[in-house]
């Protein structure tokens, strides 16, 4: 088990290497920089911006000065907002970002779990159609056609919630985390129902049905346990799925989190704010990659062994 | 009496997955639809005597009249909208297709030569695509359309880099144990090179899996596009676009929701049909997964 552990932890350090010297080319080699505008500027001015962002350096200079910073935790200036550092910008957008995506996650999990569960438990009923809908819509209608619908027809028509922004209280998250969720519910629910199904048919569940527990207690403790293993192995992809999605409902909701400094960032080039935000996203991602494994490996013993 | 027996024809697996399909409903009917889609958004252009990017000063944010010409109105600059939606949808479905065959064709090449050789290669060509794999696939699509420096080319090839991985792991298991198989070795044997054996055997041999998920890709890359195009980051006016025009339309959507609903609901309806299909697909090459 420990072993497993570590291997999966090399893995994700190699991937976090990587993820580092890629973007920092990419952002080298991307044309234009954050300083080459159209407004003029003399050539002492730019030498001088240039040299106060290390930009006058040779690359290799460069990339030293930034893996050290990265391991330092400090990811320098922001090119494009004066005084502010990356760490402020990131701090002040990462709770919003944080908030939506925890929310939306205990919702999808918890709605996508039931729904799921009601279409394999009564299959061709009214609820598993409506789960099936759902799935459907939610796999297949983005996010941001169904942001802007929900936000015109609950804000704007019938005015029961904020259009955006965060300044009503929990008032302000329904909408984001609603729209947020629905896609995830979606293969929750989809995965839920097919992997109950297939273990309602598994020889463990006969011989405890067969031993005489109860088949409340059979659900719960032996169907229940083994069909969610899927479920749980999605939580690596869903947060990568929770992680592109907030970008977008920042953007259509007004919200100040990271996804949408991320955004304005690339658009406008600022370098360090961008590389930032990806490790930042990287990192988590692959923690959470790491974390799914973990978990199943201790589900799962044929996991666990594996060469 | 006697009845006339046919003797039984022989079928091909491919016409049997076929005949599967062809059963399945609601399949076929977003082939119906996915088709008139794809039609209309080629050829409906050509029945008007203006393009999505002339502006008509006489019409300027004109409602949906369902009148001639205009028959959705325009948008503020004076541009007939549903002409727009379906040159923006010709965008759209050029490149879902063209980058699912792209990623699909790298992916298939790569997989099926790491699972044929095997051993030291093998596991460097794999731990290449596990470490692209722990990238955030939308942050690593918007890098890479910055390095490439906007536009249509870059978009595509930012997509088409980032969704080859699947395919690729998935090539790989089947190839693995298809090289262990007797046709293979007898192929080996007889004198075939490499190259020529992963061509002609370990393929075509992983064609039905590669339909299946390669029909996945395409919803996926139509749906990278218009999000990047959403954002500001993919394809930009005046050219259309699905993304770009629904982000017109949301800017819009207090007053007018027109300007969302026509390239909103063409955008969900197209991944609709993709997704039944591919549910379709899937059902006809492996019943067993039902």
């Amino acid at each position: 088990m420990l072993r497993f552990i570590g291997k999966r932890l090399w893995h994700g350090g190699l991937t976090l290497a990587a993820l580092v010297t890629l973007t920092f080319f990419v952002m080298r080699l991307a044309p234009g920089g954050p300083f080459s505008r159209n407004r003029k500027i003399s050539p002492e001015v730019q030498a001088n911006i240039e040299a106060a962002f290390h930009l006058d350096e040779p690359i290799w200079q460069q990339f030293g000065r930034f893996v050290w910073g990265v391991l330092r935790l400090d990811l320098g200036p922001s090119t494009r907002h004066r005084d502010y550092s990356v760490n402020d910008l990131i701090a002040s957008g990462l709770p919003y970002s944080l908030t939506i995506g925890f929310w939306a996650v205990v919702v999808a999990a918890m709605v996508g779990v039931a729904l799921g569960l009601a279409g394999a438990l009564r299959r061709n009923s009214a609820t598993d159609y409506l789960a099936g809908i759902v799935g459907v819509v939610g796999i297949a209608i983005p996010i941001f056609v169904i942001g802007p619908l929900l936000q015109a027809t609950f804000a704007l028509r019938l005015d029961w919630l904020p259009v955006g922004g965060i300044n009503n209280g929990w008032h302000s998250l329904i909408l984001p985390v609603v729209v947020l969720a629905l896609p995830n519910i979606a293969y929750i629910s989809r995965l839920t129902r097919t992997s109950m199904i297939e273990t309602q048919r598994e020889n463990y569940i006969r011989t405890a049905r067969a031993k005489g527990i109860g088949w409340r207690r059979v659900l719960w403790r032996h169907t229940l346990t083994g069909a969610l293993l899927p479920v749980i192995a999605y939580l690596g992809p869903a947060t990568a799925a929770i992680i592109t999605g907030s970008i977008l409902i920042e953007t259509i909701f007004a919200v100040p989190g990271i996804g949408r400094h991320f955004v304005d960032a690339a658009l406008n080039r600022d370098y360090p704010l961008v590389m930032g935000i990806t490790l930042l996203y990287g990192g988590i991602l692959i923690l959470f990659n790491i974390a799914t494994d973990v978990i199943r490996a201790v589900l799962d013993p044929r996991i666990r062994n594996e060469r | 009496m006697s009845v006339d027996l046919a003797p039984p024809r022989g079928i091909s697996t491919f016409a049997l997955q076929l005949r599967r399909f062809r059963q399945n409903g609601l399949s076929m009917a977003s082939v119906v639809v996915l088709a008139a889609i794809v039609a209309l958004c080629f050829l409906g252009p050509l029945a008007f005597p203006f393009t999505g990017e002339d502006a008509d000063f006489d019409f300027i944010s004109a409602p949906a009249t369902f009148s001639w010409p205009h028959l959705f109105g325009t948008d503020d600059f004076g541009r007939d909208l549903l002409v727009r939606v379906l040159e923006g949808g010709q965008v759209s479905l050029t490149i879902g297709f063209l980058g699912a065959l792209v990623a699909g064709v790298i992916g298939v090449l790569y997989g099926a030569a790491a699972g044929y050789v095997g051993g030291r290669a093998d596991g460097l060509m794999m731990r290449v695509v596990e470490i692209l794999y722990g990238f955030p696939y939308v942050i690593l699509v918007i890098l890479l359309s910055l390095l490439f420096g906007g536009g249509n080319i870059a978009l595509f090839a930012a997509i088409v880099f980032t969704l080859w991985l699947t395919p690729a792991v998935i090539v790989r298991a089947q190839a693995q144990s298809l090289a262990q198989r007797e046709f293979v070795q007898a192929a080996r044997a007889g004198g075939m090179t490499g190259p020529a054996i992963v061509l002609q055997h370990i393929v075509p041999n992983c064609m039905s899996i590669v339909i299946v998920y390669g029909s996945l890709l395409v919803p996926e890359v139509i749906l990278s596009e218009s999000f990047l195009s959403f954002l500001g980051i993919g394809i930009k006016e005046p050219q259309a676009s699905w993304g770009n025009l629904i982000q017109t339309g949301t800017a819009a959507m207090d007053t007018d929701l027109r300007l969302l609903l026509l390239p909103g609901g063409l955008l969900a309806t197209v991944l609709l049909c993709l997704n039944f299909i591919a549910d379709g697909l899937r059902d006809a090459f492996n019943p067993n997964d039902r």
